[in-house]
């Protein structure tokens, strides 16, 4: 029993909230923020330099080849400077689903690219996506809702409804978001979060555009989900640890009735709750990374710490509004990225009550 | 990072629940809010039987009797004994007197006293609570007035568990008025059949029977004061911190989750279908196994800090803060599934799970052991996140 961090990952730690206290200011967050593309170009390349887009893709490809528990820490960073990009959805999920379920060929086109930042993919779910076949070869059509970064992509993965026979596994097909009949309406969200609803009109796919075998994706996409939402937990924990960091901080020399606000204990006993939940979080988090590496499925572990996850987020923006007040509720002040933000992620791959249905689910209930 | 055990660590374990299915047999366990004398007796020769093995203090050094393992071992051992609801007793030798000795007292007291703590031989119980003084501790007034190669001990001492079973008292008294409030106070040890110690029963809402303890001029030799006068506030605060991974309560609380889970899963208590085919319960279900689960991390995170040699503080407190409100949680939201069921003692035919929830209940209103939620939350502020006082 060991929950402490190596020493290789504390220097990974330091070096990461070094290079994005320099070069992810809250300036850049709000600019990428508000051209809508929740992007920042300059930044993506040299992220992509410093090869954390490749943290726990195999080295025969490019990457580090690093631990879960190492883009564990990574993306504890990464969510702690709200650092914009498709990192989690470009690097995580889709190069794992490219990873798990594509052949060689697919993944030497792709993965390289990824992890140079050069292709950025994304993912498309939904029940409404439909392969079929026609005339000997497969078409796609349906629309997916909630597609983050589309815009950007390079290649979309669409996790689509195979032929009614072969329902309800899944079939995963890359598409060129170029292609005639893929349009994309931007979904106009919270902190301009870039995501799309696209819709496929009888897009035709060429034979290696199927990623694994046809209605054979469903595991997959599950255990690249697993892998992303511990990432997605780990972003949240970064947040909130950040939060509470700024509160504590804020407390201590904001003086009112006479005395730093953080003398009161209604003050204080807000940062120990929030200091509570994030050392909760940080346990199921890490347990989730390090069963996942251990390569056992952790179902329960991921569910627990995305479930958690939802209510740290809840908390930390509570705590953060609430000992801010009145300053917090301006645009100016920065406690509204954290919590659009938190909101975000907590909707993403599965929110607390998804998850704790799960989790009953797996108690015989 | 790493959640496994070694090796030893597991083959420890299952040696240990071989043990406790042998000698804890399911009728013989505690039931919450229903300590029996017998339960407490049978819970004494567990303890004897498992320093047979030199498992008792598995995480002390051998020289004072131990294992010679470590923290880890000895969180296995609270977690087990802890499930398998043995009934408690010497937790307050084992986690908190035993070691300050070690740290704190002179070989002559290591000797005298860790052995047969050990062995478990004896039973302590814990002087620090006072009539007039709870959280605000360090304002404590039982007086220790030294004379001559004498401490003179007046006052008394509150809510003190484990008091008709004790050999001896841990306990803080003040030795210098006239100093700064926390730095008048000593540390000792008080043997509780001196004269002038009496008892008043206090008996407990968990079914315990606690006392009032009063000191009428009681004398103490010298050798009782563990460590140096005056400095018995820090030592104790210190020593505090040592076993607080809180790992049995955690354990005794799971396993009555557990088993309120499988009782969820079966037919409900009015023939009906099984309460967890109902949406809100099955949601109720899944919210305390996060939180337990939860709780389980928190108390190992402070296991682990010892055993890498860390002396946990604020994290303790993280751990017990989380635990006393999960407790809670659970016994709440179990009382409200079960409803009007939920209010039936151990002893009526139709209670669930043997009246455990009924019990686990009235113990969930202890909110205040080794420091109230409130001062928990205080020494989170203060200490861990360094906020101003």
């Amino acid at each position: 029993m060991d929950f402490g961090l190596t020493e290789q990952e504390e220097i990974l730690r330091r070096s990461a909230r070094e290079f994005l206290e320099a070069e992810c200011p809250t300036s850049l967050v709000r600019q990428a923020e508000e051209s809508g593309e929740g992007h920042a170009r300059e930044l993506w390349r040299k992220i992509a330099g410093l090869g954390w887009l490749g943290i726990s893709l195999p080295e025969q490809f490019g990457g580090t080849g690093g631990s879960l528990t190492d883009q564990t820490v990574l993306f504890e960073e990464i969510g702690r400077a709200l650092t914009p990009g498709p990192l989690l959805t470009s690097s995580v999920l889709a190069a794992q689903i490219v990873l798990i379920a594509g052949n060689d060929d697919q993944k030497t086109a792709l993965i390289p690219g990824v992890i140079s930042g050069e292709v950025i993919l994304t993912l498309a779910r939904g029940d409404r996506l439909e392969t079929a076949s026609r005339d000997g070869g497969l078409t796609l059509s349906g629309d997916s809702l909630f597609v983050p970064y589309a815009g950007l992509a390079t290649n979309i993965i669409c996790a689509t409804r195979p032929a009614i026979r072969a329902w309800p596994d899944t079939t995963l097909v890359l598409v060129d978001p170029k292609a005639a009949g893929v349009t994309m309406t931007s979904m106009e969200s919270i902190a301009n979060y870039p995501q799309f609803l696209v819709d496929f009109d009888d897009v035709p796919l060429t034979d290696d555009s199927v990623l694994g075998q046809t209605a054979e994706g469903m595991q997959a996409l599950d255990l690249a989900v697993r892998r992303a939402t511990v990432a997605q937990c780990a972003e949240t924990l970064g947040r909130a640890q950040k939060v509470l960091e700024m509160v504590v901080e804020y407390a201590g020399r904001r003086v009112a009735f006479g005395r730093p606000i953080g003398t009161f204990q209604a003050v204080q006993h807000r940062c120990a709750d929030l200091r509570v939940a994030v050392d909760g979080g940080r346990m199921l988090t890490y347990q989730a990374a390090w069963k996942l590496d251990q390569g056992l499925t952790a179902d329960d572990e991921v569910s627990m710490a995305k479930a958690q996850a939802g209510m740290l987020s809840r908390l930390a923006t509570e705590a953060g509004h609430s000992i801010f007040a009145g300053i917090s509720f301006t645009v100016e002040h920065d406690m509204q990225l954290y919590s659009a933000r938190a909101k975000i992620s907590e909707a993403n791959l599965g929110d607390t009550e998804y998850h704790l249905d799960r989790l009953a689910a797996q108690m015989g209930s | 990072m790493d959640f496994n055990f070694t090796l030893q660590q597991e083959k420890f374990r299952e040696e240990l629940r071989e043990f406790l299915t042998a000698e804890v047999p399911v009728e013989k366990q505690e039931i919450f809010g229903l300590l029996t004398e017998e339960q407490y007796q049978f819970g004494r020769e567990i303890n004897l039987k498992l320093a047979e093995r030199k498992w008792l203090a598995v995480g002390w050094p051998e020289e004072h009797g131990g294992g010679g393992k470590g923290p880890i071992e000895q969180g296995i051992l609270a977690e087990d004994m802890g499930y398998w609801r043995v009934p408690k007793s010497g937790s307050i030798g084992l986690g908190i007197v035993g070691p300050a000795i070690m740290v704190f007292g002179t070989q002559d007291q290591k000797d005298r006293y860790l052995p047969a703590i050990a062995k478990g031989e004896v039973e302590y119980c814990q002087g620090f609570s006072e009539p007039n003084v709870g959280s605000d501790l360090g304002s404590l007034e039982l007086r220790a007035e030294r004379d001559g190669d004498e401490y003179v001990l007046n006052g008394s001492k509150m809510f003190t568990s484990y008091a008709y079973h004790a050999n001896y008292m841990y306990l803080l008294a003040r030795t210098d008025p006239q100093a700064q409030k926390h730095r008048g106070i000593s540390l000792f040890i008080a043997d509780l059949k001196t004269s002038g110690i009496s008892l008043t029963p206090l008996p407990y809402i968990n079914g315990e029977m606690a006392a009032q303890t009063i000191f009428d001029n009681v004398r103490l030799p010298l050798s009782c004061l563990i460590g140096e006068e005056n400095r018995g506030w820090y030592h104790a605060m210190t020593t505090l911190d040592y076993e607080r991974s809180g790992l049995w309560r955690y354990a005794n609380v799971r396993r009555v989750f557990d088993d309120f889970v499988e009782f969820c899963n079966g037919s409900s208590p009015d023939g009906g279908q099984p309460l967890a085919e109902h949406p809100l319960v099955r949601h109720q279900l899944a919210q305390r196994r996060l939180g337990m689960e939860t709780w389980k991390l928190l108390c190992w995170n402070v296991a682990w800090m010892q055993s890498s040699g860390a002396v946990p503080n604020s994290e303790a407190s993280v751990a017990f803060l989380y635990g006393s409100e999960e407790r809670l949680r659970f016994a709440e939201m179990a009382m409200e599934v079960l409803g009007p069921y939920a209010t039936l003692r151990n002893g009526s035919p139709m209670a669930p799970l043997l009246g455990n929830i009924e019990g686990i209940h009235r113990e969930a209103m202890h909110l205040h052991g080794a420091g109230t939620t409130e001062i928990h939350r205080n020494i989170i502020a203060q200490r861990g996140l360094g906020m101003p006082r």
